[in-house]
């Protein structure tokens, strides 16, 4: 087929505007799949991304559109939809030539729908802006049709009012694809160009790797080389991608495909990389490629010390397919044995625990997430500390710095003072601030990643009563005043609650964490002392105060079981509490510092 | 030696704390007291020694029961066991039933131990607790029972009664010791699942007492009974030298009981069985020569766990000689080694010769030390 039929294309929208929904309408309408294979949302795959209503991995699938006589190939590439996914996303945006611009009519522009658009206008996308959802009772057409207005300053006409639910203006969505999506450019003949903008992971035949030919063509049994890794491979497959993978013998420039070539491991395989020719190799790698690094990191132990074997495996399995998730083994005198993990954010955490959970019916406890600092040591020397307990002795540091992100907020301007005022209070510098509508504002902060990990989403959701909406990307270093900020219970120190802590909030942070590790923390046969502590200054204390009464009174009739199995019932509920010392420790406990007010 | 136990199901009305199985008084008949013979009869094999030294007419409200059906019940036990020459025979007894005449009678078929349901000798808090007798009959229930000569008295206290006071509560204990019983069992108020007084304090129409004034009542408890000449023998359970209670100390050491009518617990050293919680259920299992009993096979772990839920309830304590013999020797190296910290800290336990006690001032706690020592 012709490059100026193929049509690349991306949708861009916040979570719930209804992406997923009009994708199915899409691949519907062209006949990709039967109304029998048509599951709701069959571009998630994953039961957790159903149910969390997002997609985490993207993925990409062909259709054939006929139009006026002619037969065009589009190429819809899935984007994950989470701050935590953003440089996976700018690789999918640069493989595109065109994205659709869903906005929920009764929602509005959110923060993330603005990030993602503004990646797609800088790698130069046609947009199609799409008002969704107009067949509901709160939708507010014209109100959103004027912040699409205000924001990419297109003609009003231009905006397709769509219900993807019913599929009433779907149609002029595929006409539109074809007349305002550019066709892809590029030389077939050049040497090869192929931009990775995904992989999976499939048991059978290794990692899959899906790619967009920028330039050149790639075809099976060609000896290929992946340029920021360096590595060769034969491409044993290369094919397109409908539902299910389609085998061919090339792919050519402009086109989107994937290939299949004996890699067995996720690392191999990095979003962002070039695929080339080992002869004739293109000169220069696409621009752009990143080596992601993880950027928040938490221990997570098996709740089960015996299961430590089990969670590497599994750990082993997930990073099969995600190789954004880092792990190294560490051991906490208070865990026992466990696993340092990285991840790109907190969303990527839970979800990690949560696969965890339910793939591998892996009971973790994870312990307070933190960020990467950057010591540098009196030698001059610069170290990455991952982990409260990693930080070098006080007299051997020089200084701290910390990661910095700007974090671009939208919401209803009655809401603005209070969040404001929480940026403010997590060390936020205000940036920006624009009125995209009479009532809505974007501001835009700069702020200490770490003052994020914690507890700043559900803080922004209940002070805007979910009328804020969220996204950031790393920007730099800054230097920071830290200290590490210990807890002890009957004077023993417990690692695993150890934090990394801007000195400001130290105190403050302190008693908290005791207030709330007093509730967490059952009573007990004898009194319990929490105490937070900077090196050996005790900042804060709190007791939990011994049982005096816990006793059955009577069994009546000689019923000895009943009580018997009272007991162990109870005892059986602590076995999954941590003993410190002599005091027993709930799970949650060790997450105390994420539930503080 | 073996104990029996017979439950009599029928209450005059339900207590407001009371959680245990127990219909109206309506249900009883003549039946009654023939089906119960009958499963004396039919289950006398459970037991291994078939000396009998305790009989304990057990509820609900055993008082309920005709003088006469009594008598016929404990006939069918001397029927079928060897019965010692003076076993202990107790019947727990709602004061409004014990009239002059009823207790000649009772004590006439053999009846030689009451353990009269006392709860409070104050007016409002066996108001709170739902009780339908009231102070006066109770001192002339305890009277008449002396005077119809029985000189074996048990009576039940509650304490931490919802609005006592370390004040009512001297007062109680102190007409408990002027009335002159032998023995006391003197409860805590436990709210159960399910019954008034547990919906009144969740709904907020009464209050728990603080655990301040649970522990103040509970060492009152113990101090005026000392006073007294009382021996503190159980967590629950106080006696004048030589009125330990026979047939409840063979549940906390372990002997062999045989339980009849519903909801009754039985063991054999071996097995537990239990009668279904129902009259009809009972009944028709009885009839049909085929008890409804379930049971569970007393496994090693289960026996110690059951061992330590028991006898470190009293001034026995556990033997770890005994665990060590019956059970095996790792069960009582391990009671030592999760002994250690309360040994050492605190002094929540302590050994007397090879035996392992709790101190009765921590019997307070004696779940929580005895939670920390079972294994699961």
């Amino acid at each position: 087929m012709r490059m100026e039929n193929i049509r690349n294309f991306c949708i861009i929208a916040h979570i719930d505007h209804g992406k997923s929904t009009l994708a199915d309408r899409l691949l519907e309408i062209t006949h990709t799949l039967s109304e029998r294979e048509l599951q709701d949302q069959v571009l998630d795959d994953m039961d957790l991304e159903r149910e969390k209503g997002i997609t985490i991995k993207s993925h990409a699938i062909q259709m054939d559109y006929a139009y006026q006589g002619k037969t065009y190939k589009f190429n819809l590439i899935d984007t994950p939809g989470h701050v935590d996914f953003s440089y996976e996303v700018s690789r999918a945006i640069a493989s595109c030539e065109g994205a659709i611009l869903v906005v929920d009519a009764t929602q509005g522009i959110q923060a993330q729908t603005i990030s993602n658009l503004y990646l797609a206008i800088n790698h130069d996308l046609d947009i199609i802006p799409v008002i969704n959802k107009i067949d509901m009772d709160a939708a507010m057409v014209d109100d959103v049709k004027d912040q699409i207005v205000d924001l990419i300053g297109c003609d009003p006409n231009d905006i397709l009012p769509v219900s993807a639910k019913t599929g009433v203006g779907v149609e002029a969505v595929l006409e539109a694809i074809v007349n305002r999506v550019k066709p892809p450019k590029g030389d077939p003949e050049a040497p090869l160009q192929a931009l990775i903008f995904d992989s999976v992971f499939n048991s059978f035949r290794g990692i899959i790797a899906y790619f967009k030919v920028v330039n050149g063509t790639i075809r099976t049994g060609d000896k290929v080389k992946f340029v920021n890794t360096g590595r060769e491979y034969d491409a044993d497959e290369v094919g397109i991608l409908r539902l299910k993978m389609v085998p061919k013998n090339s792919i050519s420039a402009g086109d989107v495909g994937y290939i299949i070539s004996g890699v067995k491991e996720s690392s191999e395989v990095k979003v962002g990389d070039t695929i080339t020719h080992v002869v004739n190799p293109c000169n220069k790698a696409i621009a752009g490629f990143e080596d992601v690094k993880p950027m928040v990191f938490a221990g997570l132990y098996p709740v089960d010390a015996d299961e430590y074997e089990d969670l590497r495996s599994s750990l082993e399995k997930l990073k099969l397919n995600d190789a954004s998730l880092s792990f190294e083994p560490e051991s906490s005198l208070a865990l026992g044995f466990g696993f340092r993990c990285g991840f790109l954010g907190l969303l990527h955490m839970e979800i990690i625990q949560e696969r965890l959970f339910r793939e591998f019916d892996m009971d973790v406890i994870n312990t307070v997430p933190n960020v990467s600092y950057k010591v540098y040591t009196t030698k001059g020397e610069m170290v990455e500390v991952h982990n409260p307990s990693g930080l070098p002795e006080p007299t051997m540091i020089d200084h701290i710095e910390e990661p910095v992100i700007t974090a671009q907020i939208i919401t209803k301007s009655e809401y603005l003072g209070a969040i404001m005022k929480l940026c403010i209070d997590k060390r936020g510098i205000l940036k920006n601030q624009v009125f995209i509508a009479s009532d809505r504002v974007e501001i835009t902060f700069r702020m200490p990643l770490s003052e994020i990990v914690f507890d700043f989403y559900d803080k922004l959701k209940s002070i805007s009563r979910g009328y804020a909406s969220f996204d950031y990307f790393m920007d730099g270093y800054q230097p920071a005043k830290l200290i590490k900020l210990d807890i002890l219970l009957n004077g023993e120190m417990v690692d695993a609650l150890s934090s990394l802590i801007h000195f400001d909030h130290a105190y403050d942070f302190g008693r908290k964490m005791c207030e709330k590790l007093k509730e967490l923390i059952p009573r007990q046969q004898f009194d319990i002392a929490i105490q937070a502590a900077i090196g050996s200054k005790i900042i804060a204390r709190e007791t939990v105060k011994a049982v005096r009464k816990d006793v059955t009174a009577k069994c009546y009739g000689g019923d000895i079981s009943r009580k018997r199995k009272l007991l162990e019932k109870q005892k059986k509920g602590k076995k999954r509490m941590r003993q410190i010392g002599q005091v027993e420790v709930p799970q949650q406990a060790f997450l105390a510092v994420l539930k503080m007010d | 030696m073996s104990g029996i136990y017979i439950h009599i199901p029928f209450c005059h009305t339900k207590c407001g704390y009371c959680d245990f199985y127990s219909i109206g008084k309506r249900f009883y008949t003549d039946n009654f007291p023939e089906l119960i013979a009958k499963e004396i009869k039919l289950r006398k094999a459970f037991l291994s020694d078939h000396t009998v030294e305790t009989i304990y007419f057990g509820g609900g409200t055993p008082s309920i029961l005709k003088p006469k059906h009594i008598e016929h019940i404990i006939n069918a036990i001397q029927k079928e066991f060897n019965v010692i020459a003076n076993p202990e025979i107790t019947l727990e007894a709602n004061p409004d039933d014990l009239t002059i005449e009823t207790l000649k009678q009772i004590s006439d078929v053999g009846v030689n131990r009451l353990s009269i349901g006392i709860q409070s000798f104050n007016d409002e808090e066996l108001k709170t607790l739902g009780r339908r007798h009231n102070v006066n009959s109770s001192i002339n229930a305890i009277r008449s029972s002396q005077g119809a000569g029985f000189n074996n008295i048990s009576i039940d206290l509650i304490y931490g009664i919802p609005n006592s006071t370390e004040k009512s509560w001297i007062e109680n204990l102190q007409k408990a010791f002027t009335m002159g019983v032998q023995h006391l069992s003197c409860y805590h108020l436990t709210y159960e699942q399910g019954t008034p007084i547990t919906r009144k304090v969740k709904t907020g129409k009464l209050s728990e007492v603080s655990e301040e004034i649970s522990v103040l009542q509970y060492e009152l408890l113990r101090k005026l009974t000392a006073e007294a000449g009382f021996e503190h023998y159980e967590v629950s359970n106080f006696a004048l030298p030589g009125y330990i209670s026979k047939h409840n100390s063979a549940y906390w050491l372990g002997k062999e009981y045989l339980g009849v009518g519903p909801a009754a617990h039985s063991f054999n050293g071996k097995v537990r069985e239990w009668n279904p919680p129902s009259l009809d259920t009972w009944a028709s299992g009885i009839k049909s020569n085929q008890p409804a009993t379930e049971q569970e096979v007393i496994s090693k772990q289960i026996r110690f766990n059951e061992l330590l839920v028991t006898n470190l309830r009293t001034k026995w304590g556990i033997s770890i000689k005994n665990i060590s013999k019956n059970i095996g020797k790792s069960y009582a190296q391990k009671l030592l080694n999760d002994s250690r910290p309360f040994l050492i800290d605190g002094k929540m336990l302590y050994i007397d010769e090879d035996v392992l006690l709790i101190p009765p001032q921590y019997y307070f706690i004696s779940d929580a030390i005895v939670e920390s020592l079972i294994v699961v």
